[in-house]
């Protein structure tokens, strides 16, 4: 035996010592490992510290150790910190292996022996393991020092701003004709009442005026290759049918354009629009986009009459679809989310009853800006509600539509309140299951709720109905819910309901992850690298997530999100180049049959297939070490390093303690 | 020809015979044969299974397992038998525990069962097997102008079974209007008619019935049409005692969807049962011009 292991159990204070013999598992691969290389074992009560990391680099350096194997915690939490003490002592860093004897064995274990004896199969497994370990060097690519952003809602507008002010190119990319997202719908945000819009079209100018910042609008990534620091992303821009050098935003196309439109998108339905259009007066870009499927011009051949009227001659129909390419280092996700389709909870008959509205309706209806110019009225457009229901956790919390809390209903149903109860001095009923008011300044405002006098009646809403039972329901829609603090059932006869409507992960935001190569959770929410500790990077790296697609959030949240997204993009564009995790899977190519299997399996895009070789090559700097290729190739023609077929086997057999119990004859039968 | 096997239940034979006289008819003209299956027994109704699950599991076992002999769709026109038979269905196909228990006091009468019968509501079969379309292609006599109240009841839908809207379903609505009626907004169309709690609480059931005779009139609906015996007997015969409690004057004839259905396909009324009723749909019916054209118009 050639190596020379050095084998380090952790008490990990007594998380792992109040469970596992930590001094009797050191002791025990002192011993009974010796013979597979072990020449030291040692126990520590904290081996993450740096007097535990100096333990390690001074038996490195005295001892001569070729390989080291630390039984502490999950490798998620300190694999960097024990391979930086192996390399700071000299020893190449991938020639460590951390074992979980806490996350594997004393959290998940109540009885000592065993706890025990199972640390040293994980101790035995981990040492045949660290056998087959081979010297690597991280790969080290240069950063593409541009940024692309995708979404143009307040995440993503911040995240491009930060990144721009500090002097590096941005791609914004946004699907709509101006960006702004959801925010700028909003008429006002809580708690503190700012405008929406007041505080967002300065930083929306901003995007649009910045020299650092390319803005795409009216266009979405269809495709995107490569790798951290060296993306290339193929944008398509969809035809605006105006050309935008020559556009100066006059809105005289607009006034002129003959043809009505209902705004499915920015006014939620609630008003119309023309065929060539700004969705908004504020739009950013200012530069309307003219509706293929519903200009007259498109449809019969004749109208023209935003080209006949706008004055720069900007009107031009023979515009066609095209893909931009961009070289781009790093990649911001702030794409955002759908609101709850409430048409699938037909009990609450939206769509049917004509007086139910979502909340993004009711945005648009106490927008000043809005369809109504601020007027809180029913369908009707004329009649001012006398009373109005606010139905709380519309497909939230629910498990049979979506189980997770939306986070900002409640804040936003509160808001909704108030502003009615301001502006109509209607009586508000709030039905809700909890009042969740966590963040600064959120519980204040409730308080505040309660003392104008809106009624909070704590139940989950059954059905709304207009079902009349008694003279006094006739012509209301009536609120059937269950008051749980009397316990009893009440029947509420309102004007109006809003149903506070939960957040989505946007329709396609499957296929968008897939595109980028991150994951979604269940839900639909892409998954953060870690929960608490990263939580705006992903497991692919130089892709980041801010905003609502990381989950919902309110819009202080999604802010911080775009900055944060924002820092690490910067910090990694200063490094200048990237360490890559030399983790990669190759492919043998004598016994590659060409099957293409793994070119389709691979989460990451990250494996060539040449078709004058008929054989499938790895490209290793896109390449994340997954291993499902690995796992997947029916000729066994690739390899993982650090993962290959040898070294897990080896790992087996020493977790079954295979070569121990070589060593001892099995005990006679008595 | 296909056949169903055709389990009626115990009301059919007597106080809904107009819904089982319907029911043969209409689906003979549509093509499908309903077999009576033989030696049928009680399907545990709404009470047994509240007195002794097990015993109630096993009697509605029996029938499933007579079905499984002859076929593999068993119909129940019922509500009740039908919910009683699809829960009993599924309990034994997932608890393999209770089948074997079950399985051994069928034996007593040589039968068994292994959980391979579909049950089926009647108006599954005319709404998803037959079709509105296929209906509203055979339809004669189109009833045009007849408002009618979809009434589903409660337990077609309610507990939940497979993956039929809850909530806000249309496929009652739907039947009627491939046969010319008019369905009206009826919003307590799947509100509880207060089922058997007329035994033991008549208040109660009263005001529940009232509810649904209120919601009918204000819809201005001419007929509500059931496709259930209880909800029949609930809202039509207690009609009277409602009025004396509440002080109002409903008059609302309540009628078998197969009835409706009948009509349009110029089924005489006699032969689905018209005239056994307390308030008579005839003034409704025979307003509408189509059916006072046919040959036979409603007696009594």
């Amino acid at each position: 035996m050639t190596e020379k292991i050095g084998v380090y159990v952790c008490h990990c204070g007594t998380n792992i010592a109040g469970i596992v013999d930590v001094e009797g598992v050191a002791k025990w691969a002192a011993e009974k490992l010796q013979h597979r290389g072990v020449v030291i074992a040692r126990d520590y009560k904290f081996m993450c510290s740096s007097l535990g990391q100096e333990l390690i680099e001074k038996d490195i350096k005295e001892l001569g150790l070729t390989r080291v194997v630390v039984a502490a915690c999950s490798p998620h939490l300190h694999e960097r910190t024990f391979r930086n003490a192996c390399k700071n002592a000299g020893l190449n860093p991938y020639l460590c292996e951390l074992v979980s004897i806490r996350e594997q064995v004393s959290w998940v274990h109540t009885d000592k022996a065993v706890a025990t004896e199972k640390s040293k199969a994980i101790v035995s497994g981990g040492v045949e393991r660290v056998i087959w370990d081979e010297p690597l060097e991280p790969l080290r690519v240069p950063i593409n020092p541009a940024t692309l952003v995708v979404g143009g809602g307040i995440a993503g507008i911040q995240a491009a701003l930060e990144i721009a002010d500090a002097g590096y190119h941005v791609y914004m990319v946004e699907r709509e004709p101006s960006i702004g997202g959801h925010m700028a719908q909003f008429d006002k945000t809580f708690p503190t009442l700012d405008c929406s819009a007041c505080i967002l079209t300065p930083k929306m100018v901003d995007v649009g005026n910045h020299k650092n910042i390319t803005l795409l609008t009216w266009a979405e990534v269809t495709n995107v290759d490569g790798y951290v620091g060296n993306f290339q992303a193929t944008i398509h821009q969809k035809p605006r049918y105006v050309n935008t050098d020559l556009c100066t935003g006059c809105g005289i196309c607009q006034e002129k354009c003959p043809k009505k439109v209902i705004d499915d998108v920015f006014e939620a339905g609630l008003g119309k629009r023309k065929a060539i259009y700004t969705p908004f007066p504020q739009a950013v870009p200012n530069f309307p986009v003219l509706d293929k499927a519903n200009c007259t011009y498109f449809l019969r051949g004749t109208c023209k009459a935003c080209e006949k009227f706008c004055p720069t001659g900007a009107i031009d129909f023979t515009q066609q679809d095209e893909y931009i390419q961009v070289d781009v280092g790093q990649i911001i996700l702030a794409t955002g989310y759908d609101l709850f389709d409430v048409r699938r909870m037909p009990q609450y008959g939206y769509g049917r009853l004509a007086n139910v509205f979502t909340s993004l309706e009711f945005e648009r209806l106490s927008n000043a800006s809005g369809p109504t110019g601020g007027k809180m009225v029913l369908r009707d457009a004329v009649t001012t509600p006398t009373s109005v229901a606010i139905v709380h956790c519309v497909g939230s919390r629910d498990k049979n539509y979506n189980s997770y809390c939306s986070s900002i209903c409640c804040m936003q149903s509160l808001k909704f309140a108030h502003l009615v109860h301001e502006r109509t001095g209607a009586e508000v009923y709030n039905c809700y299951i909890d009042i969740r008011t966590p963040a600064k300044g959120y519980e204040e405002f409730y308080q505040r709720l309660l003392e104008e006098g809106t009624h909070f009646i704590r139940g989950k809403v059954a059905e709304v109905t207009n079902a009349a039972r008694v003279p006094e329901e006739e012509g209301k829609l009536i609120v059937q819910v269950e008051d749980t603090l009397i316990g009893k059932q009440r029947r509420i006869p309102v004007d109006m309901v809003i149903l506070s409507a939960g957040l989505e992960p946007r329709h396609d935001a499957k296929d968008v992850a897939r595109l980028f190569g991150i994951s979604c959770s269940a839900d639909g929410w892409y998954i953060e690298r870690h929960p608490k500790l990263d939580p705006v990077a992903t497991m692919t790296e130089g892709v980041y997530i801010a905003g609502v697609v990381q989950g919902p959030k309110d819009i202080p949240a999604s802010v911080a999100q775009g900055a944060a997204a924002a820092a690490r993009a910067l910090g990694k564009i200063q490094q200048k180049e990237v360490a890559m995790e030399p983790i990669r899977a190759t492919i043998n190519q004598d016994k590659c049959s060409g099957c293409r299997i793994c070119n389709n399996l691979c989460p990451f895009n990250a494996i060539l297939f040449h078709e004058d070789k008929m054989v499938s090559e790895v490209n290793p700097a896109l390449c994340q070490g997954c291993g499902t290729c690995v796992a997947a190739c029916p000729a066994g023609a690739i390899s993982g390093t650090v993962f290959s077929n040898e070294q897990i086997l080896a790992q087996l057999e020493g977790l079954l303690l295979l070569n121990v119990k070589q060593l001892e004859p099995e005990p006679v039968p008595s | 020809m296909k056949e169903y096997l055709y389990f009626p239940g115990c009301s059919l034979e007597k106080i809904a015979l107009s819904y089982h006289l319907s029911a043969l008819e209409t689906t003979q003209k549509l093509g499908i044969k309903l077999k009576e299956l033989e030696d049928w027994n009680c399907c545990g109704a709404t009470a047994y299974f509240h007195v002794d699950e097990l015993l109630a599991y096993t009697l509605s076992a029996r029938n499933l397992a007579m079905a499984e002999k002859e076929g593999s769709v068993v119909v129940a026109p019922c509500s009740a038998c039908y919910k009683n038979m699809y829960f009993t269905n599924v309990h034994l196909r997932e608890d393999p525990d209770l089948a074997e228990h079950i399985n051994e006091a069928l034996q007593e009468d040589n039968l068994t069962y292994s959980g391979n019968v579909a049950v089926k509501h009647l108006i599954e079969v005319f709404s998803n097997d037959i079709g509105p379309e296929e209906i509203k292609s055979r339809v004669i006599y189109p009833l045009s102008g007849l408002r009618v109240a979809a009434y589903y009841g409660c337990q077609i839908l309610r507990p939940k079974k497979d993956h039929e809207d809850v909530e806000q379903p249309q496929f009652f609505e739907d039947l009627l209007s491939a046969i010319g009626a008019t369905p009206v907004d009826f919003p307590l169309k799947l509100t509880c008619c207060g089922g058997s709690l007329l035994i033991s609480s008549r208040p109660a059931a009263y005001s529940m019935i009232y509810n649904l005779l209120y919601s009918a009139q204000r819809a201005q609906a001419d007929v509500i049409a059931t496709a259930c015996p209880l909800c029949q007997v609930n809202l039509e015969c207690y009609q009277q005692q409602v009025n004396q409690e509440f002080g109002t004057h409903f008059s609302i004839p309540v009628v078998y969807f197969t009835q409706l259905i009948g009509l349009s396909m110029g089924i005489p009324p006699k032969k689905l049962g018209f005239g056994k009723e307390f308030l008579s749909p005839k003034k409704a019916i025979d307003a509408i011009k189509n059916i006072q054209s046919q040959e036979e118009v409603i007696t009594q």
